[in-house]
């Protein structure tokens, strides 16, 4: 995850605190969104940016997952991501980002 | 008149020790984490030159083995060695490092570039065996001797060329406090401008024209030269026309990110259309910065370093002969400030737009020529395929048209795009690496019909968070050079001015 990326969600969790932020991922493949998602909750594991040995344990999902789509309106979900739906291989992703979230999040609900 | 694509050229110079001190990837390694155990395994991981030679995918680049057969070969691809590979193929050639440095010296108007005396020495025999580079052999000059080279280095005032960690040269700075003009920048524009130079003394072997018969050049790399008044001032065309030889022309540089290529070649189009010049070159050289940017996810992979190429390109626009392939400049496609930002707004608006202007099917288009980076560098970073991305892209927005079935994706995928063969230079990979091997189709009556895009993330300089995007079809010439539709011949004008004669007698005797 960018660097300021890291900087961007660490201060938003300081000025919202964690439970009132869910991290919402769009990466297109699973090995990147679950690089992603492990940084917004155990902390960046390449120890290069500022979420390196800070673990926020923020809520985690990509756009893709189920439980987000179903937020969604059905029309507007199709206009935005019906294409990529059909292009990237959404179970991988979502097994990944899965795995992850339920491993670290602080929040289990 | 469309204007047609008369040759195109592609190089690459292979540049391991510029990794090491040039790549931003390492250098701001050094700065923050000096020890770091990548920095000391890096050196491991590099190709030797003929391992880079022999690798199949720089092999398609520069012209000698085709992206069908690349895509036959298993992979992982950077296992294989080509047999017969050859520095030099149909469209430019593979340039060694030492080289290399004796073409930034030739490029170096400024006296910034010292070499190594004896080291001059070699280069000067392999540059007058070299038919693209021996009338700039006495641009070498004489050389110097390594302990000034070494003192400007140790000094901090000139960045060092290495050889196998032996230092043999060094570029200094061209101004004590201006960082536009630092070392590091000079050594970064002077790469461009040599790599730029490379591709463009190919492409006149390669489009068969004289060097006086280019009037214009756009430059399309994504360095910036300037000083601390004008970071981007530039001009590398014309720095690169001066060295290339190219006396009645002038230029300019464009720049859009990883589009700007594609901008570039549709201003040299419309500049040939519209009759302002004839010929037009748009060329662009390679980005050192960029070497070794994933090498970390390599290393960890156990692999090569696999970007430890500069690459460079030319393509010639010219007005059209009836025989090579015309830019279809009616079927423009553009992601638009207002198209919006999703994949499917992208895609609809850059790929489905220049069909339905042309009034053409998904299938009507031979190859897509979207970002065509090698799927090997990207996908041990976690970036994927990038082309195959791309063309799924496309085959599902066919599937959202009602023109494509959701079980032809994949056939789709493997029908209407090669597989990436270009090197993740940037502005590179962008379409444009598919236009030598097109034009070959086109001409031997292979190929119809190819779609340009070039796509670019702006976000990167901060100033905009949008996305951006060019297109354009490529089309096999039809042959007819005289649009007969618009010209009036002498003897039509004759006869309207006859009728129009008879007409005005006619009213004259109605009354």
């Amino acid at each position: 995850m960018d660097l300021e990326i890291q900087q961007r969600v660490k201060e938003l969790t300081e000025k919202y605190g964690a439970e009132n932020i869910v991290v919402v991922l769009g990466g297109s493949e699973a090995e990147a969104a679950g690089l992603s998602a492990e940084t917004v909750t155990a902390g960046d594991p390449t120890y290069a940016g500022p979420l390196a040995g800070v673990s926020l344990g923020l809520r985690v999902y990509h756009i893709l997952e189920e439980e987000i789509k179903n937020e969604c309106d059905p029309a507007v979900y199709d206009e935005q991501c019906g294409m990529m739906e059909m292009v990237l291989d959404v179970e991988a992703i979502s097994n990944e980002v899965r795995t992850i979230r339920e491993q670290y999040t602080q929040f289990k609900d | 008149m469309f204007p047609v694509i008369k040759g195109a050229s592609y190089v690459l110079v292979h540049t391991p020790d510029m990794v090491i001190h040039n790549g931003t990837t390492q250098t701001l390694e050094r700065e923050t984490n000096p020890d770091s155990e990548y920095l000391k395994v890096l050196r491991k991981h590099l190709r030797s030159y003929e391992d880079v030679v022999s690798y199949p995918v720089n092999q398609t680049y520069i012209g000698n083995f085709d992206p069908e057969e690349l895509a036959n070969l298993p992979r992982p691809w950077f296992e294989k060695k080509l047999e017969n590979a050859s520095r030099y193929g149909k469209f430019g050639e593979i340039m060694p490092e030492d080289e290399f440095y004796g073409l930034m010296k030739v490029c170096d108007v400024f006296d910034l570039v010292k070499l190594e005396k004896n080291f001059t020495l070699e280069l000067k025999s392999k540059f007058e065996n070299n038919k693209y580079l021996s009338e700039l052999v006495s641009r070498l000059g004489e050389g110097n001797e390594i302990e000034e080279i070494n003192k400007l280095v140790e000094n901090g005032v000139a960045e060092g060329l290495y050889l196998n960690d032996n230092l043999v040269g060094c570029v200094k700075r061209a101004h004590e406090y201006d960082i536009n003009l630092s070392a590091h920048v000079i050594t970064e524009n002077l790469a461009v401008k040599a790599s730029g130079v490379l591709a463009a003394l190919h492409i006149i072997e390669k489009a068969n024209i004289k060097k006086e018969e280019i009037d214009y050049i756009v430059e399309c790399s994504e360095e910036a030269c300037g000083d601390m008044n004008q970071r981007g001032g530039g001009n590398f065309a014309k720095a690169i026309g001066e060295i290339a030889g190219f006396k009645n022309a002038t230029g300019c540089d464009v720049r859009g990110f990883c589009a700007g290529p594609a901008h570039a070649l549709l201003y040299a189009a419309t500049l040939v259309q519209s009759g302002v010049f004839k010929n037009v070159l748009v060329v662009a050289g390679g980005a050192t910065a960029k070497l070794g940017m994933n090498g970390r996810d390599h290393v960890k992979k156990g692999m090569p370093i696999m970007e430890d190429i500069l690459g460079g390109f030319a393509i010639l626009v010219s007005q059209n002969d009836g025989v090579n392939p015309v830019i279809r400049t009616d079927s423009v496609g553009k992601h638009s400030i207002g198209a919006g930002a999703s994949p499917q707004a992208v895609i609809e608006a850059i790929v489905a737009s220049p069909l339905e202007k042309l009034n053409l099917k998904f299938t009507d288009v031979d190859k897509y020529a979207p970002e065509m980076q090698n799927p090997e560098v990207t996908e041990p970073a976690g970036a994927g395929d990038v082309p195959t991305q791309n063309y799924k892209m496309i085959a599902a927005l066919a599937v959202k048209k009602g023109q494509l079935d959701r079980s032809q994706i994949n056939d789709f995928v493997k029908k209407h795009g090669y597989v990436g063969y270009a090197p993740t230079q940037g502005h590179v990979p962008s379409g444009v690496p598919i236009i030598g091997y097109a034009r070959e189709k086109m001409l031997s009556g292979d190929m119809n019909r190819v779609m340009l895009v070039g796509k670019g993330s702006l976000f990167l300089a901060r100033m905009t968070n949008l996305f951006d995007g060019l297109s354009y079809l490529i089309e096999r010439n039809s042959g007819i050079v005289e649009d007969k539709k618009d010209a009036v011949t002498k003897e039509e004008v004759k006869k309207m001015v006859a009728e129009a004669l008879r007409d005005f007698a006619s009213h004259l005797l109605e009354e």
